[in-house]
């Protein structure tokens, strides 16, 4: 049952991931990255960490695709740019090949020792408050800050000169 | 049983690999300013899920900490990139990310 869940959701991950670098139109890939970023939530929610998930849903399918798809609808033409040189496509693969025979090379070695059982941590809201405000809270105050120049920032950018 | 007998932890591993390739190939491939910048979001949300992952495997919440962190960060280098992203579009009349290929404006 849980691995079915688990199976589904990481196969609807990947397609819908390869379905927003691979479909022409810009509003396709931003709908199925919000696909995306659904199944990633219910991982999440998989994970025991739901007040995560919330936030994952709320910040980015709620405030981030939606500014996206803004941006592309109010932006772009039609005509798609289509995809960059053939030598920098065949990099990317082979960046992306070394990439997974690292992690693989890792697991076989046994230098990554995982964990095999969950240990009982629960990321209720209350819990990860209480890290957050207690341990973190220098940090998350100094993020208000980096939130402040951002709007003053895009007020800048976004003013006709 | 419970499930994370059930579910070994290099499972994630291995997903978030994936996401994170086919994040980093996006960005290679495409030439669509705005796309490269939704691959940038699936890189990012890889490395998000593995430490969401790994604090539940540790039951250590200072994983999920960090995962908030990411998200504000990701929030605020979506809206200063898209915002760079329409004054671009407004002088060049282009998405196309070849077309930045001079430092004078």
């Amino acid at each position: 049952m849980i691995l079915g869940l688990f199976c589904f959701l990481s196969l609807l991950t990947i397609m819908s991931a390869l379905s927003v670098i691979l479909s022409r139109n810009p509003v396709y890939s931003v709908l199925s990255l919000i696909l995306c970023f659904f199944s990633i939530a219910g991982h999440y929610i998989l994970l025991s960490a739901p007040f995560l998930a919330v936030v994952h849903i709320i910040v980015y399918a709620g405030a981030i695709m939606v500014l996206f798809l803004f941006v592309i609808m109010l932006m772009m033409r039609t005509s798609d740019v289509g995809l960059t040189s053939w030598v920098k496509r065949i990099g990317s693969f082979f960046v992306v090949g070394v990439l997974g025979v690292t992690i693989v090379a890792l697991m076989q070695r046994g230098t990554l020792v995982l964990p095999r059982y969950l240990a009982s941590v629960e990321g209720s809201v209350s819990s990860l408050g209480r890290v957050l405000f207690g341990q973190y809270a220098i940090p998350f105050e100094l993020s208000t800050i980096l939130f402040l120049s951002a709007v003053v920032g895009v007020v800048m950018l976004g003013k006709k000169s | 049983m419970t499930w994370t007998q059930v579910i070994p932890a290099e499972w994630y591993l291995i997903l978030g690999t994936a996401l994170f390739g086919i994040g980093l190939i996006g960005v290679l491939i495409r030439r669509n300013v705005v796309i490269v910048l939704m691959s940038i979001e699936l890189m990012l949300n890889a490395i998000n899920l593995i430490l969401v992952s790994s604090s539940a495997y540790h039951a250590n919440l200072s994983a999920q900490v960090f995962v908030f962190f990411i998200m504000m960060v990701a929030a605020v280098e979506v809206s200063v990139g898209l915002a760079i992203f329409t004054v671009i579009y407004r002088r060049k009349e282009s998405t196309d990310i070849d077309a930045l290929n001079e430092l004078k404006g």
